[in-house]
């Protein structure tokens, strides 16, 4: 940092603490992790390799989050790089604006994705337009953690799916990871990027892939590939989707929880789906979606968040514009009902198997 | 009006049917004492004497200064003397700067104003009666101190000397201008001079203000953070966020509560003034609050010394309010003879701040009126020849803007597919329709 006065001892990393997630006792190069230790994983990795990352936000620092994600990070890297903050979702990125005018690279935590609005006109009317504004005079390199997504009966303040509101905006970057493997990458490369984005965890599937059957028990990451985690630093480029399943009958976008739900649904019914993970909703991997859609000819899209003005109603466009000569099928769209996230109703809210199969077999009825 | 909304109680004040013999809740919507065609009268303003207040160390506890926050802090008395425990006692050099650099904002303020009612651009905000506040301020931050403006502080980039010709072409959107003329008039940004990018949202600057005193804290730097807001939007969250991240962090920040009166048409009265001071904030969250006389340069220097000087010495941030008064309107987009006494200016009691340090060094036998009417015709000049270099530069909707184009640019680092896709679509759509 030009300018920069010395460092003081609180910045100095404290002896190493041990945490299952980074300090393993026999170290591999590839380790298996759930998504909050990919996670953590992630966060280490880059506290360690660039001095301007601190980590911020409602019991990230001595306790290490609600769902454990900063974990071991305070102990290991000093309080004045993570540390604890009011309850003020405004504060927090708004600070983190500052900060990042400073010098700093943010990564502030937003400890529900239901708790961001406080923090929307920061996040929209700052951080996102601060390099336009000043012509790139100053910039907002933060990257806003926050789990979001329901399937934890969260009721609903504890379960929304808010990416349409950010893709709504220019400016701003919206990343949404599947799996660990991808957690750890992506969020790395979006540390590293110098635009402001929003990192959503689907938090369904911090522990475990949900195959959307709610009554049966809960899977862990435990010899899922994806779970195969690099202990090191390593990038999952922003703007890039993963083929979760190749196929040729039909293409499914999806996100998130949902690419597990949409994979179990199809093998359940041997449909020969193509499934892209999107991974990053802003900027699209468009080519992708063209080259799969074109090949199969027919989609669906299945998000968790609520239908009308939701990602998919983008997606629908794109496609539409995209490949519509080469569709044999209306465009269908699985989603959250636009209704708020119902408590003992949730797993009817819930875009599940049932509603998916019904989709797929109308687009592959004709 | 009447304070009370008047229903149909009856006349022993029982609302009829609810059967409880209890008085009628009344709703208090403030209302301002002078509205137009009234005479302002502030002569029940309690004014304290210049030099009336004590002066606690800069390492004193908020506790043991609360009375700060309802007094008036002032130096410069009826006759221009500097008086009290709070005279910066400014060398004359400093002093001549001061008088001089609000004196260029004036002349600015008047030259861009004229400016936009020739239809040369958009939209002006002078800052008239509340130069004391930028600049007193600036001059008594360190250069390298880092401001997180309002829109109504151009005297922190004048007063830093920052080139005039910048931020006309700034305020007429040219292709000189740095922002690409992508920005209403007189958000600056000038990262050179410390003066953070200018938002239109209200007080957004306040927790950005924190943040960086925050990380200049953390990485053991030396440099601190000001930043400042009206009266009225105090009311904003942002507001409430940042003195609580200030206080728990003891951060290294000025927070400057710029009290002109006015939020557009509306009195201080609806951002809480009725019922407390604007300093006084500082008290529920621990923090030192000084009440300052705003149209006392001196008096706001040395407000703005203390606070730095008690920030960099790690005893916490600094609540300032400085009590000014709005004598234009709100922007050139506004005409308050809607909405207010034409007179309440001349009658403001706090006088004018230029006047009145003028007179200060008039006394002080370092300057005269001659001198004065010399440097502000000087100044006319100055402001005139520069408004001439930037119109060459083009003025609003003249054609001499940055390329179309270029609206694509820093939304983000890199221009992802879907901005080069747009730009490129509007280009083809321009030249297919032959312009």
């Amino acid at each position: 940092m030009e300018g920069g006065g010395p460092v003081s001892e609180a910045n100095e990393p404290k002896a190493k603490v041990a945490s299952k997630a980074t300090e393993p006792e026999v170290v591999t190069d590839i380790q298996q992790m759930n998504m909050i230790q990919a996670i953590n994983s992630a966060l280490d990795v880059m506290m360690g390799r660039d001095p301007d990352v601190v980590v911020m936000g409602e019991d990230v620092g001595y306790f290490g989050g609600v769902f454990r994600a900063t974990a071991g990070l305070q102990q290991k890297y000093g309080k004045n790089r993570v540390f604890d903050t009011p309850i003020t979702e405004c504060g927090i990125i708004g600070v983190a604006v500052g900060m990042g005018a400073y010098g700093l690279r943010p990564v502030p935590e937003i400890q529900f994705a239901d708790y961001i609005y406080p923090a929307l006109d920061q996040l929209v009317s700052e951080a996102a337009r601060l390099r336009y504004r000043s012509a790139g005079e100053f910039i907002s390199p933060m990257t806003v953690r926050s789990p979001f997504g329901g399937g934890i009966f969260g009721g609903q303040t504890h379960s929304q799916s808010p990416e349409g509101i950010f893709t709504h905006v220019s400016g701003v970057k919206t990343v949404i990871p599947a799996t660990p493997y991808d957690a750890k990458g992506l969020l790395i490369a979006a540390i590293e990027d110098n635009d402001p984005t929003i990192f959503f965890e689907p938090k369904r599937i911090y522990n475990g892939p949900f195959d959307g059957h709610y009554d049966t028990p809960a899977k862990s990451w435990a010899g899922h590939d994806q779970a195969q985690v690099p202990t090191g630093y390593y990038r999952v480029p922003l703007g890039e989707a993963r083929v979760a399943r190749a196929g040729q009958a039909l293409t499914v976008l999806c996100y998130g929880t949902m690419v597990h739900v949409v994979e179990n649904t199809v093998a359940e019914m041997g449909v020969d789906a193509e499934i892209l993970d999107l991974r990053t909703l802003v900027p699209l991997d468009i080519e992708a979606i063209e080259r799969s859609v074109r090949k199969t000819g027919r989609c669906l899209i299945v998000h968790e968040a609520t239908r009308t003005s939701g990602f998919g109603a983008e997606l629908v466009a794109q496609v539409q514009e995209r490949c519509f000569y080469h569709l044999e099928a209306p465009i269908e769209r699985v989603t959250g009902f636009d209704t708020p996230y119902p408590h003992s109703l949730e797993w009817a809210y819930f875009p599940g198997p049932v509603r998916i199969r019904e989709a797929i077999n109308k687009i592959l009825k004709d | 009006m009447s304070d009370r909304i008047d229903s149909d109680a009856g006349s022993d004040g029982a609302t009829p049917g609810s059967g409880r013999n209890l008085p009628p809740l009344r709703l208090h919507v403030p209302e301002p004492k002078f509205r137009p065609g009234d005479t302002a009268d502030f002569s029940d303003f309690d004014i304290p004497p210049a030099g009336a207040q004590a002066r606690p160390d800069e390492a004193a506890q908020p506790g043991e200064m609360r009375d700060l926050a309802y007094g008036l802090v002032r130096v410069l008395d009826q006759d221009g003397i500097a008086v009290g425990p709070w005279n910066p006692n400014l060398p004359a050099e400093t002093l001549l700067k001061m008088l001089r650099a609000m004196a260029l904002t004036r002349a600015f303020d008047a030259r861009m104003f004229r400016a936009q009612r020739q239809g040369k651009t958009s939209f002006y905000m002078k800052s008239t009666g509340e130069e004391a506040v930028s600049i007193g301020a600036a001059l008594a931050l360190a250069s390298d101190d880092m401001c997180f403006p309002s829109y109504r502080q151009q005297g922190i980039l004048i007063a830093r000397g920052w080139p005039i010709i910048d931020m006309m072409n700034q305020i007429y959107s040219n292709k000189g201008d740095r922002l690409k003329g992508r920005q209403l008039p007189i958000m600056y940004s000038a990262r050179e001079a410390g003066f953070f990018s200018i938002s239109g949202n209200l007080t957004t600057q306040y927790p950005q203000a924190v943040g960086w005193a925050m990380a200049s804290a953390a990485r053991g730097d030396t440099r601190i953070a000001a930043t400042w807001c009206g009266e009225g939007s105090t009311a904003e969250g942002d507001f409430h966020s940042a003195c609580t991240f200030a206080s728990v962090y003891r951060a290294p920040v000025i927070m400057n509560v710029v009290n002109n009166q006015w939020a557009i048409s509306s009195f201080s009265g609806f951002a809480g003034a009725e019922a407390t001071t604007f300093a006084a904030r500082a008290i529920g969250y621990g923090i030192a609050g000084l009440r300052v006389d705003g149209n006392d340069a001196l008096a706001v220097y040395a407000a703005t010394r203390w606070a730095a000087d008690r920030a960099r010495a790690n005893a916490g941030p600094t609540l300032i309010e400085h009590f000014t008064y709005r004598v234009e309107g709100h922007s050139t987009s506004d005409d308050p003879s809607a909405y207010r006494s034409a007179d309440e200016a001349s009658h403001w009691p706090l006088g004018d701040p230029i006047a009145r340090l003028k007179k200060h060094c008039i006394g002080l036998g370092i300057w005269d009126e001659e001198r004065h009417a010399a440097m502000d015709r000087e100044l006319a000049e100055m402001v005139r020849d520069a408004a001439r270099e930037a119109e060459k530069n083009g003025i609003l909707g003249h054609g001499l803007h940055h390329p179309m184009e270029s609206m694509f640019e820093d939304v983000f680092e890199e221009m992802p597919w879907h901005l080069r896709e747009q730009q490129q679509a509007m280009l083809d759509e321009w030249k297919a329709a032959g312009l």
